[in-house]
C-alpha cells in the first residue's frame, strides 16, 4: 500500500521554538493512524502543514501525492479535517452551518443520515455558543465527513465525549477507513489509540520516537507503558 | 456510512461555493440583533434627528436630503466596517477562517462570500433607509442614482478592506473595541455633517479620510446630482492600501 499521507524529513520552526524537528512518517489507505505525542510534541503543527494551514520550513509533505500548501479546491474536497478548536462560528445553528458547508461539495455525504447518526438533531435549535464541548465535538466531525473524503484529519475526535458516543464515534471513523479513506487521529486517549487505530506513531519533542503497527509499537507492554516510557523526558 | 467508494470526491463549483457561504453570511448578519442595531436601526435615528432637528448644520441643500446621504453613508460604515470587522474577529478567534481554509472554499472564495453579504445586506439598507427618507420628503436627483451606487461600492470596498486589515491583524476583544470606537470617531469625520462645515484642520483631515470622502460622495450624488471624482479618488486609495495591507498581514489563525 502506498501512503496516502507522507511526512518526509519534516522541520518547522517558529520565533523561539522548534515544532516539528525532522520528522518522517506515512499513513495508508484504508487505515487509521493514531498519532499521540505531549503537548507540544509537535502533532498539530505536522497535521496542519498536512492540512496546507502552514508550510513546511524544510523536508516535505504530500497528501493524496499533492503538495498540499496552496493546493486547489478539488485536493481540498478530497480531505476532511476536523479541528481542535472546532472552527465552528459561534452564532450559527448546527444545521444551517452544515448545509452551507455541504454545499461545498460536490457529492456530499447525505446530511440526515450523519445528522441522525451522531444525534445532532437533538440540539438542533442551539447556537454553537451554547452547545456543551460534546455537542460542539459532533458537528464539527459531521463537518469533516461530509465530504466523504480519501482523506481525514481528527483532532481529538471524542475528547468531551460521554461513553455512549465515543463509541458511536468509533464506529464512524472505522467506517470511514473501511470505505478506503486514510484517517490520521491526533488523541491523548490511550484507549481511543488501541481501540481505533490500525498504526500508531508517537512523536515527542517534535520527533517521532515510535511507528509500527499497533502491536508493534506494544510489544506486548500496554501503550500507555510504552508511551510514558518514550516520551518522560522528551517534553518541553 | 453504507456509502460505497465510488468516484472520488470533488469540489462543488466556485459559483455554488461563493453563494453558498455568502446566504450564510447573510443570514448570520442579518439574525444578528446587535448587528441590526448598528446597521439599521443607527442609521435611521440618524436620518430622522437630523431630518427634524435644525442642528447641526448640514450645508446647503435640503435638510432631508442631507440627512438620507448621511444616513445612507452611515449604514456603509456599520456594515462594511463595524459588523464585517467584528464577525471576522471573531470568526478568526474561533478558527473558522483556518477550517474554511480546508474546504473547497478556499480564502479567495472567502473573500468574494464576504464581499456579496455586504452588499447584500447594504442593498436592504439602502432600501430601508432611502425609503424612510422619501417618507420625510427627501426628493434626491434622478442623475445622482448612478453616482449614488458608484460611492457605495466604493466606499462598501474601501471600508471592508479597513476591516480585514483590523479584523486580520489584532484580538477578537481589541477588533471589538476599535471597531466600535472607530465607527463612533468617523460618525463625526465627515459621515453625517459635510467636511467643509467642520472647524479648521479636522475638516481638511476629514476630507481625506473614507469617512469624510464617503459622506461628501454621497451627498454630491443623491443631493446634487454630481459625480464626486476626488472622493471616489481618496475611497480608492484607502481600499487599495488597505487592501494590499491585508494581503500582506492578515492572519488567518489567532
Amino acid at each position: 500500500m502506498t501512503g496516502a499521507v507522507l511526512v518526509r524529513e519534516l522541520r518547522r520552526s517558529f520565533a523561539t521554538t522548534t515544532a516539528v524537528d525532522g520528522a518522517s512518517w506515512s499513513a495508508a489507505a484504508g487505515t487509521v493512524t493514531a498519532l499521540l505525542g505531549p503537548n507540544g510534541a509537535g502533532k498539530t503543527t505536522t497535521v496542519e502543514c498536512l492540512e496546507g494551514l502552514q508550510r513546511p520550513d524544510a523536508g516535505s509533505v504530500s497528501v493524496l501525492g499533492v503538495d498540499p500548501w496552496g493546493a486547489g479546491p478539488d485536493h481540498r474536497a478530497r480531505v476532511g479535517v476536523m479541528l481542535q478548536e472546532g472552527g465552528l462560528p459561534t452564532t450559527s445553528r448546527p444545521l444551517p452551518l452544515l448545509r452551507h458547508l455541504a454545499a461545498q461539495y460536490a457529492a456530499p455525504a447525505p446530511l440526515d443520515e450523519l445528522v441522525a447518526r451522531l444525534g445532532i438533531g437533538a440540539f438542533e435549535r442551539t447556537t454553537v455558543r451554547r452547545m456543551s464541548g460534546g455537542q460542539r465535538q459532533r458537528v464539527a466531525l459531521a463537518a469533516a465527513l461530509l465530504p466523504r473524503p480519501d482523506v481525514l484529519f481528527l483532532d481529538e475526535p471524542t475528547a468531551g465525549l460521554d461513553p455512549h458516543a465515543r463509541i458511536e464515534v468509533w464506529d464512524l471513523v472505522r467506517a470511514e477507513a473501511s470505505r478506503g479513506a486514510c484517517v490520521v487521529v491526533t488523541t491523548h486517549s490511550f484507549e481511543e489509540a488501541e481501540r481505533l487505530a490500525d498504526r500508531v506513531v508517537i512523536m515527542a519533542a517534535g520527533r517521532v520516537v515510535a511507528d509500527g503497527s499497533l502491536d508493534e509499537v506494544r510489544g506486548g507492554r500496554s501503550l500507555e507503558d510504552v508511551y510514558f516510557s518514550l516520551t518522560t523526558g522528551a517534553a518541553r | 456510512m453504507s456509502t460505497t467508494s465510488s468516484a472520488r470526491p470533488a469540489a462543488a463549483p466556485p459559483r455554488q461555493r461563493v453563494l453558498a457561504r455568502a446566504s450564510f453570511e447573510t443570514r448570520v448578519l442579518l439574525a444578528n440583533g446587535e448587528q441590526l442595531l448598528v446597521a439599521v436601526v443607527l442609521p435611521a435615528l440618524a436620518l430622522v434627528g437630523l431630518a427634524l432637528a435644525s442642528v447641526p448644520d448640514l450645508g446647503p441643500g435640503a435638510r432631508v436630503d442631507l440627512a438620507t446621504a448621511g444616513a445612507l453613508a452611515l449604514a456603509v460604515v456599520s456594515t462594511a466596517f463595524t459588523g464585517q470587522a467584528i464577525a471576522t474577529g471573531f470568526d478568526r478567534r474561533a478558527g473558522v477562517l483556518r477550517l474554511l481554509g480546508t474546504t473547497p472554499l478556499g480564502r479567495g472564495g472567502l473573500l468574494a462570500a464576504k464581499c456579496l453579504a455586504v452588499l447584500s445586506v447594504l442593498a436592504i439598507q439602502v432600501v430601508v433607509l432611502v425609503a424612510l427618507g422619501a417618507a420625510l420628503g427627501a426628493r434626491p436627483e434622478a442623475g445622482g442614482i448612478l453616482p449614488l451606487l458608484v460611492s457605495l461600492l466604493l466606499g462598501g470596498g474601501a471600508f471592508v478592506a479597513l476591516a480585514l486589515l483590523l479584523a486580520g491583524t489584532l484580538r477578537a476583544e481589541a477588533v471589538l473595541a476599535v471597531a466600535n470606537l472607530v465607527w463612533v470617531l468617523l460618525l463625526g469625520l465627515g459621515v453625517l455633517v459635510p467636511t467643509a462645515l467642520l472647524p479648521g484642520a479636522l475638516g481638511t483631515v476629514a476630507a481625506v479620510l473614507p469617512s469624510g470622502a464617503l459622506g461628501d460622495a454621497v451627498r454630491t450624488a443623491f443631493v446634487d446630482g454630481g459625480w464626486p471624482w476626488p472622493q471616489w479618488a481618496v475611497l480608492v486609495g484607502w481600499g487599495v492600501v488597505a487592501g494590499l495591507s491585508a494581503r500582506r498581514w492578515f492572519r488567518w489563525g489567532d
